[in-house]
């Protein structure tokens, strides 16, 4: 286990450095310059600029450059945030987002995976019609309408929470339920579709004939291993709910770090860019490690060590 | 049905806005109320007990440090937290702000002296001086500090500011003098007719030498590391990354029992219609611009709603490095084909006027005079004569079909706009085929710069308050000009008024607007469009919000808020 997990940092690291590279090459591809107003300043000032940025040197030196930095620690600063370390940006900023993609992972997977067992053990009666209706709606109306319409009616219409702003517990209830309808309806179809096939399988007509209940064959046996594919699912997307979403984030005035993403990529703000994507992808090989670890644990065939000596 | 009652009212609130805008450029809002409250006096109003408002940006403050500043939101919270020698009072007027009056010129107007009031203080009790100005002005220009502003706005403008920029004199050379502690002597290089309202941008502000050396690198990094001399101070700003932060009265103002408010909440809100709804929830008092025609129509004829004209004027570009473009009855054509009317009425629907003028309204005033007042109309829609020219431009060049790359934004409001542009450009001249291609706004900068374009949907906002600032961007190898375009007349006339003319005030004034006649009607260098109004929501209780036309957009320190 120990030599796997230290094989598995390893090639994290590495996929970490080849991520870093090509978004460094690539981001020097986009058009523009990063500085405000630059098209009013004249080539002299530009230069001024320019070289005090270490943007006139080579590319292949910059990236040196940035690579040792980062190796220390310095993710450089960022040119629309008056040279504010991109280390102070992201620790600031990654909390809110954090907080809200936790609190919609969290609320999204328990329910998303209660609607999808109740769908699957009542098959094509009601209730399955409708979890399913429910997980339609959540993945195919957008969340930027969906947060906008709770926004409206329940903050605006019928005042019962705030409209905006991120002040306490109370102002995290609304973006938290539009966040969470995707991955509400991400778990429950999975979940549906898993337990209808394991439900059918040959155990399961075992432990029923041992006279097992029925809470013990649903809940012991046929849910721990409908789990497996949700979890891998269920891994990459709480990456992506907790790195921020752009839209939720913009609507409900959160100071996350989804927003600030993408106006870096719009502002050409190089260092920002970077250490946004060096966060992302370290968050996003955690995750896949820690799913590929949870595997193991929901079910023991899986297990790595025994797998992998043979 | 409905449309027809939302044009009626578009066309009288555009009508009402021009009206105001005429007279000033100042808050729209004033006097207006709700309409249960009856025919109430302002005069007869009550202060509420509170005086404290909350207030949407859309944008973070990116800099509080005037010399670095290049950002108008900071220019707002500056001119809030700050003041310079002068600053703008509501109605667009320079009137003294550190400095005691307005300045002393010798008889050539090249050198300025300008006495300061002993009473100005910095919010940590020292008394602000022109060594502060002195300090600031050095520190702007200084190259090593690589100000995006400074060398932007002093040289050949300030004596030496061009020397130093290019490292061939010191900083301590500029043209800025302290005579003594309260008096400054300004050094230009030659008369610039319109420095006294220049000198009420942010840039030139002063800054407290011991204090700023004392914070070193922290300074202006938050409001523990701020001082201010303006009618507000920060009492909570956590840098530039915050997305709320607070101002609150300053005491030791020198004005500041002219200051009613006594405290300012600022919150983020990038989203257009979460700030109308946090507006309509009473979580907020004003909201940032609104844009969108969908958002607005909910508020329309609403005595919430503030709208005025900016002096943002936009245009459709035209790249004389396409054959067809080079030639002027094709560019005149293009010009005239498009329906102004509709773009502003029916697609831009905010309040946006035509514009058939490159110098926008209400913004640059000879003895209280707008330039637009006694400037011509160019370039009207006419699709006839559109499409006569049209006939013309292409038997001249041998051309019978023209097919064009337009550059556009990719903002919501931005394609709208374009495919009208389109749709009106093809439908009016036959052979016309436009390709849009909608970009976001700093790769349509980039082709701008690089001259890789056709048609490009571009605009220009002020940087001082001159016809000079849009009018000095199409000279040859201008450094905004960026369309190959070229008149030698045109570019005499523009260095005659920089020169010869540059005290001569009225025969300057008429120079420019012949050059804007030759640029637009002769020429048809571009196709002006149209130039846009602001949209903000505003609590009808919250009286005396002025709004300026350059520089910073508000000015708070007259609010008072009515119960």
């Amino acid at each position: 286990m120990a030599k796997y997990l230290l094989q598995r940092v390893l090639y994290m690291i590495i996929t970490l450095f080849i991520v870093i590279s090509v978004t460094f090459f690539l981001m020097k591809l986009i058009p523009g310059s990063p500085f405000n107003n630059f098209e009013k300043l004249n080539p002299t000032q530009q230069n001024i600029l320019l070289e005090k940025y270490g943007l006139k040197e080579p590319l292949p030196v910059q990236y040196g450059k940035y690579l040792k930095a980062m190796v220390k620690g310095d993710l450089g600063v960022s040119f629309q945030f008056d040279n504010t370390p991109v280390t102070e940006l992201l620790s600031k900023r990654i909390g809110a987002s954090a907080t809200l993609g936790f609190q919609a992972m969290v609320v999204g997977t328990i329910l998303g995976i209660f609607l999808g067992v109740i769908a699957a053990l009542k098959q094509n009666s009601w209730v399955d019609y409708g979890s399913t209706f429910i997980a339609v709606v959540g993945k195919s109306i957008p969340s930027f309408i969906f947060a906008g319409l709770l926004q409206y009616y329940i903050a605006v219409k019928l005042g019962w929470l705030p409209v905006m702003f991120w002040k306490g517990p109370e102002y995290t209830i609304l973006p938290t339920i539009a966040l969470a309808m995707f991955p509400i309806s991400i778990a429950a179809r999975f979940m549906r579709t898993e337990m209808i096939e394991v439900l059918g399988s040959d155990y399961i007509t075992l432990a029923k004939a041992k006279g097992a209940s029925y809470w013990q064959i649903s809940v012991k046996h046929a849910l721990r291993n409908a789990l497996i594919p949700v979890v891998t699912v269920l891994g990459p997307l709480a990456v992506s709910l907790m790195t921020g979403s752009l839209v939720i984030e913009r609507i409900f005035s959160i100071p996350g770090i989804g927003e600030q993403f993408v106006k870096a990529i719009a502002m050409n703000d190089y260092p920002v860019i970077m250490g946004v994507n060096i966060l992302f992808a370290f968050l996003f090989v955690v995750i896949i490690l820690v799913v590929d670890i949870l595997y193991g644990v929901i079910d023991p065939r899986i297990r790595i060590s025994e797998g992998k000596t043979k | 049905m409905k449309k027809s009652k939302l044009s009626l009212l578009l066309v009288l609130t555009l009508v009402l806005s021009m009206f105001l805008a005429a007279c000033s450029g100042g808050t729209k809002n004033e006097g207006k109320e709700k309409p249960n409250k009856g025919g109430e006096k302002p005069s007869a109003e009550q202060l509420a007990d509170k005086q404290e408002i909350t207030v949407l940006e859309t944008a973070e403050i990116p800099t509080m440090d005037s010399v670095m500043n290049q950002d108008v939101l900071g220019g707002t919270m500056l001119n809030a937290t700050n003041e310079g020698l002068y600053h703008l009072d509501p109605d667009q007027k320079v009137i003294p702000g550190v400095a005691a009056e307005m300045p002393k010129y010798n008889d050539d107007k090249t050198v300025l002296t300008i006495k300061l009031k002993k009473e100005a203080k910095w919010s940590n009790g020292d008394p602000v001086t022109a060594h502060d100005f002195v300090y600031s002005w050095q520190k702007a220009v200084n190259p090593d500090t690589a100000s995006p502003y400074g060398p932007y706005f002093m040289e050949d403008k300030i004596k030496n500011a061009s020397e130093i920029v290019a490292k061939k004199a010191k900083p301590e050379t500029l043209g800025i003098k302290a005579l003594d502690d309260n008096t400054l002597e300004i050094t230009l290089v030659r008369p610039i007719p319109y420095i006294e309202s220049y000198l009420t941008f942010s840039l030139f502000y002063p800054q407290n030498q011991k204090f700023v050396e004392k914070e070193g690198t922290k300074y202006a990094s938050g409001a523990d590391h701020l001082l201010s001399n303006g009618a507000f101070k920060f009492t909570k700003w956590d840098g530039p990354t915050a997305t709320d932060w607070v101002l609150e009265k300053n005491d030791g103002y020198w004005d500041a029992k002219n200051v009613t408010l006594k405290k300012i909440n600022f919150n983020v809100s990038k989203d257009g219609q979460a700030s109308a709804n946090a507006f309509t929830a009473g979580e907020a008092d004003i909201t940032p611009r609104l844009a969108q025609a969908a958002i607005l129509s909910q508020y329309e004829g609403s005595p919430e709603l503030m709208r005025y004209l900016e002096p943002s004027i936009w245009w459709l570009k035209m790249n004389e490095k396409n054959p067809a473009l080079k030639n002027v009855n094709i560019r005149k054509a293009i010009a005239l084909a498009i329906d102004k009317k509709a773009l502003v009425d029916d697609v831009l629907a905010n309040g946006s006027i035509e514009a058939n003028f490159l110098v926008p309204k209400g913004f640059s005033f000879l003895e209280g005079k707008d330039f637009r007042e006694s400037g011509g109309n160019f370039l009207k829609t006419n699709k006839d004569e559109a499409k006569k020219l049209w006939e013309k431009g292409l038997k001249e060049t041998g051309l019978k079909e023209v097919t064009l790359a337009y550059i556009g934004q990719d903002t919501e409001t931005a394609k709208t706009t374009d495919a009208f542009i389109k749709d009106q450009l093809e439908k009016t001249l036959p052979g016309m085929k436009i390709n849009i291609e909608s970009v976001p706004f700093k790769i349509k900068i980039d082709r701008d710069n690089k001259e890789d374009y056709d048609l490009l949907m571009g605009g220009w906002g002020p940087d001082y308050a001159d016809p000079m600032t849009y009018m000095d961007l199409w000279l040859t190898g201008g450094q905004n000009n960026h369309m190959n375009y070229s008149n030698p007349k045109y570019d005499e006339m523009i260095k005659k008024s920089i020169d010869e003319l540059a005290s001569k005030p009225q025969e300057r004034w008429k120079v420019l607007q012949d050059a804007e006649k030759l640029l637009l009607e002769d020429d048809a260098a571009f196709a002006p469009l149209y130039q846009r109004a602001v949209n903000i929501l505003v609590n009808p209780k919250v009286k005396g919000l002025a709004s300026h036309a350059f520089g910073p957009d508000f000015s708070y320190q007259w609010i008072k808020v009515v119960k």
